[in-house]
């Protein structure tokens, strides 16, 4: 990325450690359980590495399976307005009354492997050409709602800024202290939108105003509200909750 | 009791091995499946944190989309066997009403008699059903893991949100069915010997 605006406060880079050695502890919690000790018995309950890396092998192999699975041909299913669920449910990493406004003459910064790096107001994102949808948003944790959407699509926004297509993937940051990515196929794919609007209204701060990410094809999490910073790369850029232990692939 | 024995075991060492790997495969979705469903109950009541497998949300979708591939191996594994072998045409041959009818009165008298390596009407219409569970569980799981791509498997069981009804429901079922086998299993202890080590089949009494 350039530009000092991008320039984060910590780096991923620097926090990965930490990042690992607590998505490490999450999994060994199984150790207090019932189910954890069912299902370890023999391995010693102190210390799982051998458990958490055979977890982490598996989460890799479903990633995999995923990509295999995923067609940017097919299409998630649409609903008529009549189906959108109201009222809809907020949901971060965080509780609602701490939203954050969008920041002062606000700006998306465009990084990586980008023809264009210049920086896109909202006026200028508004005159690209824009898609509606409604499709189903399903969370990680077993909910799911109906919504409305609109804005630029993902892939005319990156053959706009001359994104390498061949690129693995696309990190998307977050003035809100989120961060995601997901793989180009998916981002290719027609319905993942940087949407503009929800419910045919500019999006709200809680709703992830000015411009958050869309992506049907995914679970929930993957589509980060409050953008303010787009990234094309080859070097796996991992997100909040990725590096929490979430499946990095996420797809539905 | 007619204590005569046959020659072939009570279980093959292929059915011993496969239902062990399921118990597991089963505890590891069952137990990491609670844990899941506390992130977002459906129903008025969570499962008590000390049952969940996974500590959290993340770690248990990662038992779960783990123990998925044991579950689906050894499920495929069993299939094929069972097949193959003449095991399901033997021992789950569909039992007429009647004899249902008669098993299940007698066993609700505890006047069913048990021989090792054969299966009562109630027996084969309860085994039958968990199979038929676990394959109904594992659809609804690949559906609720997949309703855009696999959107298909979604459609046939109602799209989404009714998929995951569907796959709490025959949770329930499976668990339920687990609690009535490991019950007839401590009222008849050497069953869990025959399916461990190899105990002769016994052969079935005139009736």
């Amino acid at each position: 990325m350039s530009g000092q605006r991008n320039k984060p406060a910590v780096s991923l880079a620097e926090i990965k450690p930490e990042l690992e050695r607590l998505s490490r502890r999450r999994f060994l919690r199984s150790a207090l359980s019932l189910g954890g000790l069912t299902m370890l018995t023999g391995c010693d309950l102190s210390t799982h590495s051998g458990v958490d890396s055979a977890l982490e092998t598996m989460l890799r192999f479903d990633d995999r399976v995923q990509a295999a699975l995923f067609s940017r041909q097919r299409l998630a299913e649409t609903y008529p307005a009549s189906a959108i669920t109201r009222p809809f449910r907020f949901n971060a990493y965080y509780a609602e009354w701490q939203v954050r406004p969008t920041p002062d003459n606000w700006v998306l910064s465009v990084g990586g492997l980008v023809a264009d790096r210049r920086s896109w107001t909202l006026q200028a994102l508004m005159a690209l050409p824009q898609q509606e949808q409604i499709t189903r948003h399903i969370c990680i944790e077993g909910w799911s709602q109906i919504g409305q959407w609109s804005g630029v699509p993902l892939g005319t926004f990156l053959r706009r800024v001359g994104a390498d297509l061949s690129a693995r993937y696309v990190y998307f940051k977050c003035f809100d202290g989120y961060s995601t990515s997901i793989d180009m196929a998916s981002a290719l794919q027609p319905q993942a939108i940087l949407a503009l609007d929800f419910e045919e209204k500019p999006l709200a701060p809680q709703w992830g105003a000015p411009l958050r990410l869309r992506i049907p094809t995914k679970l929930g999490f993957k589509s980060a509200k409050n953008l303010e910073a787009i990234e094309v790369t080859n070097k796996y850029p991992g997100g909040y909750w990725e590096n929490q232990g979430y499946d990095w692939f996420a797809g539905v | 009791m007619d204590r005569r024995e046959t020659g072939r075991p009570a279980h093959p060492i292929a059915i011993r091995v496969m239902h062990w790997i399921g118990v597991y495969a089963m505890g590891c979705m069952i137990f990491s499946g609670w844990e899941i469903y506390n992130a977002s109950p459906s129903l008025p009541f969570l499962f008590p944190a000390w049952t969940g497998l996974g500590g959290w949300l993340g770690g248990a979708l990662a038992w779960h989309l783990s123990a998925l591939w044991l579950l689906f191996a050894d499920g495929i594994a069993y299939l094929v066997y069972g097949f193959a072998s003449g095991h399901f045409r033997r021992d789950l041959k569909p039992p007429r009403p009647a004899e249902v009818g008669r098993d299940f009165v007698a066993a609700l008298r505890f006047r069913l008699k048990h021989h090792m390596g054969q299966y009562n009407a109630v027996q084969r219409v309860l085994y039958a059903g968990v199979i038929i569970a676990v394959i109904l569980q594992v659809m609804t799981g690949l559906a609720i893991w997949k309703p855009v791509q696999l959107w298909w498997l979604a459609g046939l069981f109602g799209g989404y949100p009714i998929a995951r009804h569907i796959h709490l429901a025959t949770m329930f079922g499976i668990v339920a069915f687990v609690l009535v086998h490991v019950a007839l299993v401590a009222i008849h202890p050497s069953t869990l010997k025959s399916m461990i080590v190899t105990v002769p089949a016994e052969i079935e009494e005139n009736r």
